[in-house]
Parts: C-alpha cells; structure tokens; sequence
C-alpha cells in the first residue's frame, strides 16, 4: 500500500499541483447522505491557467476552498509544491466572488493590508510603491485613495485581483470573479487577466458558469458532473493558440467545436455518475484514483476541415 | 407657501409653532381660578393666603418656570449646603456617575463580548445568563449593591454598570458574530495574524454594531441615573428632583425635567458623531 503511493507520488511529482482522490462530505459517517464530489483527481502544471465548469452545487467552490485552505476534504489531498495543502497560505492567492474588499479600507489600503502579510519587514514606504504598482497594473492608479463603495463593480473586482496578485503568489485561484459584473465590464477585465496572467506566468484555477469565458482564458477546461456525487467528468483541452483575444478568438477553426462541446456536455451529458453498489474495496479505490479523460475536440475540428473537400467530392459523386 | 415644505427653515418653524401652541395651552390651563372657598379669618391668618382660598396648589404657569429656569441659567453652580445646591452641581454629579458606570462597563462588556462573539460555544455557554439578567430592572440591584457595597455612591454607579452593560455587551457579540465571512477568509487567506485579524477586520467592521450598543446603553444609563438618585439621595438631578418634591416646587421639577431632556440629548449626540466616525458604506 505505501510502495504503490509512494510510486504514484514519484511518477506525479512533476505535476505543481497535485489533487487526488478528493471527497467532501457533509455528514461522512452516514453512508445514506452522498457525498457533494468524490473521486476528484487532477493535476495543474505550473503556468496554467485551468478553468473548472459545472452546474450549482457540484461543489466547485468547494474544491477552491479546499485548494485555498479555507475547506477540509473528508479525503484526499492537495500538494502543491510537493508540500501538502493543510491551511490557507500566502502562496495562494484568492480573488472572491464577491470581491471581499474591507470597505473600511481605500483600494489601496486593502491592497497593502495583503503586502504588509507577505512582507512584514518592508517599510511604509515600500509597502505603498509595492501595493500602487498593482493597483497601476490594473488601472486603479488614480482610484487608490477610494474607499470601494465610491468605486462601480468592475473596479471594486480589480481591486480584488490587485489584492491577490499583489502578495505574488504561486497560484491564483479565482471563484467566479466576473460573475456579478455587466458583460462590458467582464470582457474588459477578461482581458486585461489575460495580459497580467501572460506577463507573469501566473498559474491559475478559476471557476466559471461562462463557457466563452472559460474558452477564451483556459488552457484547460474541467467539467463537473451533476452533484451529489459529482466527478470531473472530463478534462478539455483547448488547443487553439494562447495568444487569443476577445476579439478574434470566434475566427479561430477549433473554436465552435470547443465551445459546442463544453455546451454539450453542460446540458446533456452532466448527468451524475452512475453509482457502483457492487463494486469490491480495491475496485473502489482504482475508481476513487482514476484520472478524469482528457479530450481534444479543438483537434479533431481541425482534422474535419481538413477531410471536408473530400468529403464532399464523395457525396457529390454519390448524388 | 407652495414651496414652505422645501424651505430649509421649515422644520424649524414649524417646531417654533408647535412650542408656542403648547405654551399657550399651559398658559391657559393655569391661568389663575376664583377663589371659591372662603375659610376662617384666623386659620387663613395662620396658614397663608393661598391655602386659606381652599384652592388646590396651581401648576406653575410658563412665566413662573421661566423664571426659575432662567434662575438656574444665570447661577447653576452655587452652594448652599447639602439641599441647596445649583442644578448644574446636580446635573455634574450625575453625569460623573454616568460616565464611570458607563465607562467601567465598556471596559468589561466590549472585550467580553468580543470573546463572546468569536467563540460560539463561549456564546451559548453565557447566553442564559445574559437572557435572564438582561431584563432585570437594574433598580433591582440597588438594595444588592447597598447591603455589599456599604456605599450609596458607588452603589449608584453600581446600577449604571449593571444596567449599561447589556446593550454593549450583546450588541458587540452579535457585531462581532456577524463579521462578513469573506473578510475574515481574506484575512486567512492573506495569513495575518490573530491579533492583527481581530483589530484591524473584526473590530473595524463590528464597530457600528458596538457603537450602537453603547448609544443603547447611554440612553439607558442616563434614565436609570434619575430613579438610582431619588434612591440614593444625597446628591445629582435625581436628587434634586426628589428634594424639590419635598418642597412642593413643581417649578423646579418641570426645570429639571427639562435641563435632564437635554442633557439626554447631548450625550446621544456625542455618541452618534463617534458612530458616524467608525461607520462604513459598502
């Protein structure tokens, strides 16, 4: 039993991040009360930006929580790092749903509140060029001295993304940040990310409900089945180039066939995984391990345009 | 006149109004009766020439108050022996008591109901307590605090603590309970310390909540003072309304009503510019 984890641990090491076998539960010891998620197993390479889909109540917050340390899973772990994730830290970087800014606070002061955490013998001084260096990068400069209820939502969300990229930290995690903003205002802020993330390498794990979102941001996109007893169901890969835009991104061949499967599997195939009553301990545990599949369909549309003028020699011949 | 309601004065004016309506009918119900009974020569002779009318003792009128009033005004700190003292000697030895009931209890209800408030077993653990003596006419105490204490004085101050002390308790509690759970994960998230967590998160944002309780308590502490002192005697505007009772000067009695009105009000004041101070808008 430990040889076999340990193997799996030495074969994975290369991963940044590290999820395996990960359950919650809210009532663990009654076996009647199904779990919110199980079987939740799935790696991040470092420099990823990895977006997770899945209907209300999956439990994807959850998982965010678990991987910020704000939630303990009933089993499994996290290792980031190679060290096991078993509270919050600083080398994880939170943006909230609900931008969470202290409103007692200027923009700039929620800003420093994090960088005086992360630095504590850095002087007043270097705190504040720290903290307005953020603030700069994503055009909140001029608003510093605002207390958030002076700032529209989009900017208090900035703020927020200020805040959590200010502490430097080793990965991001972003619950649904865009979620409450008008669609200007999300696409915006969509890609000034994308440029901050480019710039500096940034790994990330953002839950969304908004597939175009997740298509335009997401290296990797996760989707979860129904809940309870939700899984990762599938792992997209998005294989159109990286430097895409907001703009252009539609034009891009892969696209339609990306986002027609994200949407597919969201509205078809999200249904929960069937339950294994039957299934032996050790078969159990394969299942609680087994890594979700990864698919390509950016590929095969690819590969379609290809084959399709001869396709249609061959129906036209056929007709 | 259209626009009278949109005039900045208006509210103003119309207090003015009111205050004058009031007066007239004071003015109206005191005016003057007929002396209706006539008594004997040599008892009227004996005991005054209002008593011997058959009269009941009239209500001062506005002018007589306004006299008295403005007796107190021109000369409130005078000393004239253990009954005789100027309203404004009275007024600061309750407002004295006030403020160190008032404060002693800050000192003990603010720190306890922040522990109270982060700790939920500690906040089930003490809530039958509070519930059950929080209703607690804090005049109840009184004879407690007498018979312990052996002090009237600081029995008085007694009552004030005890009464005090409820409204910033559980107001700083449910504050302190009810700090938005983001702000708090931020604060872990960012892995500042407790210390830091609890003065620079937990009290700015409870802080309107326990600026409440303290208004509450106040107001509270400023009404209990007057029904502790008529207990107590010796000295403050409880006191002093008890004394003019005694003399049958309802004059003084509608004065101190009025200058313990106003005092109320000021102290209400002062704690609502501190709450606008520590206040937030999200």
């Amino acid at each position: 039993m430990t040889t076999s984890n340990n193997s799996v641990a030495a074969e994975k090491a290369v991963a940044f991040l590290q999820v395996e076998g990960l359950v919650k539960s809210y009532a663990p010891q009654d076996a009647s009360v199904a779990p919110v998620f199980e079987a939740v197993n799935f790696d991040i390479q470092k420099g990823e930006f990895v977006c997770i889909i899945g209907h209300s109540g999956c439990g994807k917050s959850t998982i965010l929580n678990i991987l910020a340390g704000l939630d303990e899973a009933t089993k499994g772990y996290v290792i980031m790092n190679g060290k096991e994730v078993v509270g919050p830290s600083l080398d994880r970087g939170v943006v909230f749903q609900s931008h969470a800014l202290m409103p007692w606070m200027s923009a700039l002061k929620n800003v420093e509140f994090g960088v005086r955490s992360r630095w504590p013998d850095k002087t007043p001084e270097q705190i504040h060029a720290h903290a307005m260096k953020y603030l700069d990068m994503v055009g909140l400069g001029k608003a510093a001295h605002k207390k958030p209820h002076e700032l529209s939502g989009g900017m208090k969300q900035r703020v927020g993304i200020a805040r959590a990229f200010a502490i430097e930290p080793q990965m991001l995690l972003l619950d649904e940040p865009f979620g409450a903003l008008d669609a200007l205002t999300r696409g915006t802020i969509q890609d000034e990310l994308l440029q901050i993330v480019k710039a500096t390498g940034q790994t990330v794990f953002m839950i969304t409900h908004d597939v175009d979102e997740a298509i335009l941001l997401a290296d990797k996109v996760m989707l979860m089945s129904h809940g309870p007893r939700a899984r990762i169901a599938e792992i997209v890969e998005n294989t159109m180039p990286r430097e895409r835009t907001r703009s252009t991104v539609h034009h891009d061949p892969q696209y339609y066939a990306i986002r027609n499967h994200l949407v597919d599997f969201l509205v078809h195939r999200a249904a929960p995984a069937p339950e294994h009553p039957n299934t032996s301990a050790s078969q159990a545990n394969a299942e609680q391990h087994k890594q979700p599949t990864v698919v390509r369909p950016g590929l095969k549309a690819l590969a379609n345009t290809e084959t399709t003028p001869s396709l249609n020699l061959l129906q036209r011949s056929a007709t | 006149m259209k626009d009278f309601k949109k005039q900045k004065w208006a509210p103003w004016a119309l207090s003015g109004l009111i205050l004058v309506v009031l007066i007239a009918i004071w003015t109206i119900a005191t005016l003057p009766e007929e002396a209706a009974v006539n008594v004997d020569a040599e008892y009227a002779a004996l005991v005054g020439q209002a008593a011997s009318t058959g009269s009941k003792t009239p209500l001062p009128t506005p002018g007589d108050v306004g006299e008295k009033l403005w007796g107190h005004v021109s000369d409130p700190f005078y000393d004239r022996g253990t009954n005789d003292k100027g309203i404004g000697i009275q007024l600061g030895y309750s407002i004295f008591r006030v403020l160190v009931g008032f404060g002693l209890a800050a000192l003990v209800a603010i720190p306890l109901g922040f522990l109270i408030g982060m700790s939920p077993l500690l906040y089930k653990a003490l809530d039958p307590f509070i519930q059950i003596l929080k209703p607690v006419s804090p005049l109840a105490w009184m004879p407690l605090a007498l018979y312990t204490i052996k002090d009237s004085d600081i029995s008085a101050i007694f009552v004030i603590f005890i009464c005090s002390i409820w409204p910033m308790l559980v107001n700083t509690a449910f504050g302190v309970a009810g700090v938005r759970r983001d702000w708090l994960n931020v604060a872990k998230t960012l892995e500042v310390s407790a210390l830091r967590t609890a003065f620079q998160v937990i009290l700015p944002a409870a802080a309107p909540t326990i600026m409440t309780g303290m208004r509450i308590s106040v107001g509270i502490a400023w009404l209990v003072i007057v029904a502790a002192e008529m207990l107590v005697g010796g000295t403050g505007i409880g006191y002093f309304v008890w004394n003019e009772w005694n003399n049958l000067s309802i004059a003084n009695i509608i004065s101190a009503i009025l200058f313990i009105g106003l005092i109320g009000m000021l102290l209400d004041t002062l704690l609502a510019r501190l709450a606008r101070f520590v206040s937030y808008k999200e």
